[in-house]
């Protein structure tokens, strides 16, 4: 240390002589830095509860509404016009359908396309071009896809506004999504097990089949629940591509027209009655229930695929 | 059987030796040439060549990581090479098994040839290749599965789905590997429960099941301690009699302790290659002496 910051150090210790321990902050400069250590922290601790108070208030102010109007009947009746009688059985069973046939469509090609990215594709500026356009379609407006979805399956593909059509059209939304978190959890795979597959005479799709998939399956499902779990909640694709406010049957085949939850509540949510007001708050209650569901299985799978890989 | 390649090897060999009696006419059978020089140079009965090499050199991108490399590796023996990081040995074990054509940059000319077939011709699937030249890996890397699992890959892999068929090999291997008594009550166990040197081991085993005639070995015990170390070097010497086995090392003693052979790289150049014994003893050039002195690398 040169003798000039020692001289400079000693002047600030000497500004505030109040202890002889060498290693109390005396320095008007330690002490700043200590203040804006700690205010720092309060800062972190507001912005946290800001976001956690904003959805809790939510949360209390939708099951003190809704908890009660929640019951077997409501789960397993028909909407109807009078408040009391409806049910959300054509919504949870919609919704039911469209994660299923989402997950179908979605979940092979996303896969393999992530496979393709990562073990097969060269790394040159063509392939680099697409991922990056991958990483951006995860960005586009959801409404946009609903608008693609109602030209090219709705009416070029003559699908209809059926669960089909729609459950095409959150597969293309979610796609990105599955894309990036397949190549994630690909690219985590230790290189070692492919070498070892390698080796011993395997080939590339056996690697892939045997040892690459199998370890990288959590970080698949993990990313695809995830994705589900958005693809649940989303309303403007499927308005625009025709799903219906007042369905009275449960649809029995991907040919049926459809609701699903966002809908229902968003149906009862504009109605002026009181009642249907209720009735939403409950059916959010099922729906953020199916949410938290989700993403807790989605929680799970990636702990237990943290722990083997270690 | 490429005549030349017999011929560049049998050059080397004779360039290093210390008596001027070894330089064999021409005209010589030049297989003979080579089984010669070696066997008088290690002073022990010789097989065949195993594999060779001719004018090789490799590249990765516009680095040149293998100058013009010529060498013979004799069969039923243990082979060393020694050097530096970065000085190309692995790359060059890495070429016999064609484990470095999963490397995008990757590029390479010259012949390489095991029992005299060119493993490098377009005909040849790496997949084949890899069955017959086993590979052990310097970080023991078993699969996330049974140890039983981990020895039936390389059979399953093939086809071979018989139960039978499979709890032979995986006994037989795994006794080849010295493992069995350690494992054999509990073949269901996860492999990624043994300790470093019976994953190892275990490595080897599953190498053993696929039935190669070579083994390369990458820094094989430089994740292990020296116990662990010892039981895999007591294992080379014992399966040198049925496999031909190189393999890479940063440890010299280890060198001098279980090969026959040992090659000398440097900067991508095979400076030296002789019988162990003369290399340790009496290196002849001096790059060769100050490394396995200690004095640089």
């Amino acid at each position: 240390m040169s003798s000039q910051v020692i001289e400079i150090l000693q002047e600030k210790r000497l500004r505030s002589q109040k202890s002889d321990n060498p290693f109390v902050a005396r320095s008007h400069y330690a002490r700043l830095n200590k203040f804006r250590d700690n205010s720092f922290k309060i800062v972190g601790i507001i912005s946290t509860l800001f976001g956690l108070a904003v959805l809790g208030y939510f949360l209390i102010d939708i099951f003190i509404d809704g908890v009660s109007r929640i019951n077997w009947d409501f789960l397993t009746s028909l909407p109807s016009r009078k408040a009391e009688k409806a049910g959300i059985l054509p919504a949870w069973t919609g919704s039911a359908w469209i994660l299923g046939l989402t997950t179908l469509i979605a979940l092979p090609l996303g896969v393999a396309a992530g496979i393709y990215f990562e073990e097969y594709a060269k790394k040159n500026r063509f392939n680099h071009l697409l991922e990056v356009n991958i990483a951006n379609l995860a960005g586009v407006p959801s409404i946009i896809y609903g608008i693609l979805g109602l030209e090219v399956f709705v009416r070029i593909m003559g699908f209809g506004e059926t669960l089909l059509s729609g459950a095409f059209t959150l597969a293309l939304l979610i796609l990105p999504i599955i894309i990036v978190a397949t190549r994630e959890a690909i690219k985590a795979v230790p290189n070692t097990l492919r070498e070892a597959s390698y080796g011993l005479g395997a080939s590339k799709w056996q690697t892939i089949k045997w040892q690459v998939l199998p370890a990288a399956s959590g970080g698949i499902l993990t990313g695809t629940i995830l994705a589900l779990s958005r693809a649940v909640g989303e309303t403007a694709p499927l308005i625009v591509i025709g799903a219906l406010a007042y369905v009275p049957f449960v649809p029995s085949s991907p040919m049926d027209s459809f609701t699903v939850l966002p809908m229902q509540i968003f149906n009862w949510t504009s109605r002026p009655q009181a009642a249907f007001l209720v009735n939403a708050a409950a059916a959010i209650i099922i729906l953020l229930v199916i949410t938290f569901i989700l993403n807790g299985i989605a929680i799970y799978l990636r702990n237990k695929w943290q722990k083997k890989l270690i | 059987m490429a005549k030349e390649t017999y011929m560049m090897a049998s050059e080397f060999v004779l360039n290093k030796s210390r008596s001027s009696e070894l330089i064999i006419p021409n005209t010589k059978l030049e297989t003979d040439v080579v089984a010669q020089s070696i066997k008088i140079e290690s002073g022990r009965q010789l097989a065949d060549i195993k594999i060779s090499s001719k004018n090789l050199n490799v590249y990765y991108g516009d680095n040149h990581v293998l100058k013009n490399i010529n060498m013979s590796i004799a069969s039923n023996s243990i082979t060393a090479f020694i050097g530096p990081s970065g000085c190309g040995k692995s790359t060059y074990l890495r070429v016999f098994n064609r484990m470095n054509d999963l490397i995008d940059s990757f590029n390479m000319n010259g012949k390489v040839e095991v029992d005299g077939f060119d493993i490098y011709d377009k005909s040849v699937e790496t997949d084949e290749l890899r069955k017959k030249i086993g590979m052990v890996f310097q970080k023991p890397n078993p699969f996330p599965k049974s140890i039983y699992e981990n020895v039936a890959y390389g059979l399953k892999i093939q086809g071979i789905k018989k139960k039978s068929v499979l709890d032979d090999a995986v006994e037989k291997s795994l006794k080849q590997a010295a493992l069995w008594e350690e494992v054999k009550s509990d073949l269901k166990k996860s492999a990624l429960a043994l300790s470093g040197g019976q994953q190892q081991r275990l490595c080897i085993a599953r190498t053993l099941a696929v039935e190669p005639s070579v083994i390369l070995m990458d820094e094989p015990t430089s994740a292990l301690d020296p116990i662990a170390s010892a039981k895999i070097e007591d294992l080379m010497t014992e399966l040198k009699d049925q496999y031909t086995i190189i393999v890479v090392t940063h440890n010299m003693q280890q060198a001098s302790r279980v090969s026959d052979y040992t090659a000398f790289f440097y900067m991508g150049d095979l400076i030296e290659f002789s019988d162990t014994k003369s290399m340790f003893l009496n290196p002849k050039k001096e790059r060769t002496q100050n490394y396995i002195t200690g004095r640089f690398g």
